[in-house]
């Protein structure tokens, strides 16, 4: 019998095919939707989380102001070399403290110039971040207070030395002249997209002055030895600074120190935020798709109201009746189900091919959205299927 | 059973709408009618003779008065019960023919047996060898819209008898088709009856048709005006007026 049905179910859906097929587009779209996004997100956060344990799990992260979205910190006051010295002295059990300045510059090399990432730091930078060099050195002593002096990364020797050997060749970096000391190895993405090896790295001093116009510093990356509680750490470098900005008891902190596990939390925090934000895009998506099959399902019921007629004189019960249409919506939401899945998940894999980010499936959210489809056949198509269900024989096989 | 009547109307009336506008279709109808009859029902349009069928039919149900089968009476039937007697012992043939287009005969034939929950096999079966009763062997794949009026209302028939019934209701059964199909199906009918045994209860417009049945009903402004036998054989059938 429910075989009878589904067959049933399926000769109706198939001899008005283009109808069907317009009918669940809003079904597709909305699941397509759903499963690009999840999909999208899903590599996304992986290739973050890859990112973030590649870094290693004993790095912190000061920054003035406080993490968390639209709370870049400009209004807080930057750190200086005074802070530098006294986490250095002060704090035990670290590896490396790297003042960071950021910025952005055009490169010029030869004939090539681009505009790459500009980093001014010490040498803990590449300790902190195990950062290897393909060749050359890292900045000696004088150079760390303020001598021209460069290490590039590989994207930079790329684009503007091709098969030359940069090291020891001249670079101008925006207007300052600037020798190659160093070529860094070979990095990649980050986490957030962008090229690492699409940088410069130049002795602070000299980043504060001629690219900066500063005497600031912008952030801090502490990197603690193997087996230092990172927690420890964190709290040591939090009571000093709050010592040294001089934080009364009670107030909050004008600066933010973060390990990986914060610093993911807090990205995952914004894909949360967004994937909430097209979630609801695709539920109101498919509820436009539930009430197309529930419109177009009350147009086949009064099509076919001479049919029902038929099948309630000839012996159908009522319930058998109900059972054929909802079967009918529910097939019919469940091809868009399907259909939307396969949609969403081509979608995802030319994103993420495009992202340059891992294609990572969720077998729940697939299940979900198929679930979820059958459900809206459910719904949207009761409403339908008693309609034809409660038709009174008599009055239905008049219907012309 | 032979102690009741096979079907009974008693005191039947039915009404349509409301106040002002009330029509009475059905005006305190008494009719019995036994196992094996052929009863012919004839009447101007409005007479209630199409009510009383699908009274009878249990499509429809009394304003009052009791409707009986084999003695039970249906006035507390739920929709489900009415259509499970129409399941169990009825077969329907209509004036349109009400076959579900763009499905072969034998899809056409199967339907009732669907409901019933008979498995496919048996059911290809039972439907090849009524469709055959009928005489349209070889036409089992052909759609409706393949097959002449008087084909499709053949498909009728085998999709009423299908079931093996107690009763056949035909409402206007040759009302759609000429007269040497009207005489082809009459005589269908008449054979069904004859050789089946089962009861046919045929509305009809038509004089030449009605005198197919062996027993007359005619109805006149909701009352049963005349109740006659038509043929001297029919002594089996009593008579209630």
């Amino acid at each position: 019998m429910f075989f009878e049905t589904v067959k049933l179910a399926w000769r109706a859906i198939s001899r008005n095919l283009l109808r069907s097929f317009l009918t669940v587009l809003g079904v597709v779209i909305g699941v397509a939707a759903v499963i690009a996004m999840v999909t999208v997100g899903n590599g996304t956060t992986a290739q973050v989380q890859a990112e973030l344990s590649r870094l290693g799990t004993n790095t912190l992260f000061v920054r003035p102001g406080q993490w968390g979205p639209g709370r870049a910190g400009t209004e807080a006051k930057r750190f200086e070399y005074g802070d530098i010295a006294a986490i250095r002295d002060q704090v035990s059990g670290l590896r490396a403290v790297a003042p960071v300045n950021r910025g952005s510059a055009t490169v010029i090399a030869g004939g090539e110039n681009r505009t790459s990432s500009v980093i001014g730091t010490t040498n803990d930078y590449l300790i902190g971040q195990d950062w290897d060099l393909a060749s050359g050195r890292s900045f000696l002593p004088g150079e760390e207070r303020g001598q021209a002096a460069c290490i590039i990364g590989e994207t930079v020797r790329r684009e503007l030395f091709g098969a030359v050997d940069p090291v020891g060749q001249p670079i101008r970096v925006s207007n300052i002249a600037c020798p190659i000391v160093g070529l860094l190895e070979a990095k990649g993405q980050s986490g957030m997209g962008d090229d690492q090896d699409d940088t410069v790295i130049m002795p602070l001093k000299l980043h504060q002055r001629r690219i900066g116009g500063t005497t600031t510093i912008s952030s801090i990356i502490l990197s603690a030895q193997d087996g230092v509680s990172t927690a420890k750490v964190q709290s040591d470098v939090e009571s000093l600074l709050r010592e040294r900005r001089r934080i009364g008891i009670g107030r909050e902190d004008d600066f933010a120190v973060a390990d990986m596990s914060q610093m993911a939390a807090a990205m995952t925090g914004t894909t949360t935020l967004l994937t909430g934000l097209l979630g609801a895009v695709a539920a109101v998506s498919l509820l436009v798709g539930g009430i197309g099959i529930m419109n177009i399902m009350l147009v086949s019921v009064t099509e076919r109201t001479r049919e029902i007629g038929i099948r309630l004189a000839i012996g159908a019960l009522e319930k058998q009746v109900l059972t054929q249409f909802l079967v009918e919506a529910v097939m019919l939401s469940v091809f868009g189900g399907v259909a939307g899945i396969l949609t969403g998940l081509a979608l995802a894999y030319g994103v993420v091919g495009l992202l340059n980010v891992p294609f990572v499936t969720s077998p729940t959210i697939i299940l979900v959205a198929f679930a979820f489809s059958a459900a809206i056949g459910v719904v949207f198509g009761y409403f339908p299927a008693r309609r034809a269900a409660q038709m009174s024989p008599i009055d239905a096989l008049r219907h012309e | 059973m032979k102690d009741h009547a096979f079907i009974e109307l008693r005191g039947v009336s039915k009404s349509y709408g409301r106040g002002e506008a009330t029509i009475r279709a059905l005006d305190q109808v008494d009719l019995s009618i036994s196992a094996g009859e052929f009863v012919a029902i004839m009447g101007p349009s409005g007479s209630g003779k199409s009510t009383a069928m699908n009274i009878i039919g249990g499509l429809d149900i009394p304003s009052s008065g009791d409707y009986l089968v084999q003695g039970i009476a249906t006035a507390t039937f739920t929709r489900a019960q009415l259509t499970l007697l129409r399941r169990h012992m009825l077969g329907f043939v209509f004036q349109g023919f009400n076959l579900l287009s763009r499905t072969s005969a034998v899809e056409n034939v199967e339907l009732p047996l669907v409901y019933r929950g008979v498995p496919a096999r048996e059911r290809r079966l039972l439907a090849q060898r009524a469709l055959e009763q009928v005489g349209l062997k070889g036409r089992e794949r052909h759609t409706t819209q393949e097959l002449s009026g008087g084909q499709q209302q053949r498909v009728a028939i085998a999709r009423a008898i299908v079931t093996d019934p107690a009763v056949l209701l035909a409402d206007e059964p040759t009302g759609n088709l000429d007269t040497t199909t009207s005489r082809e199906i009459m005589d269908l009918i008449s054979q069904l009856n004859r050789e089946r045994g089962i009861t046919v209860i045929m509305v009809t417009h038509e004089e030449d048709i009605a005198a197919y049945g062996k027993r007359l009903l005619r109805f006149v402004d909701g009352r049963l005006a005349s109740d006659e036998i038509q043929a001297r054989e029919a002594g089996d059938v009593l008579r209630d007026r």
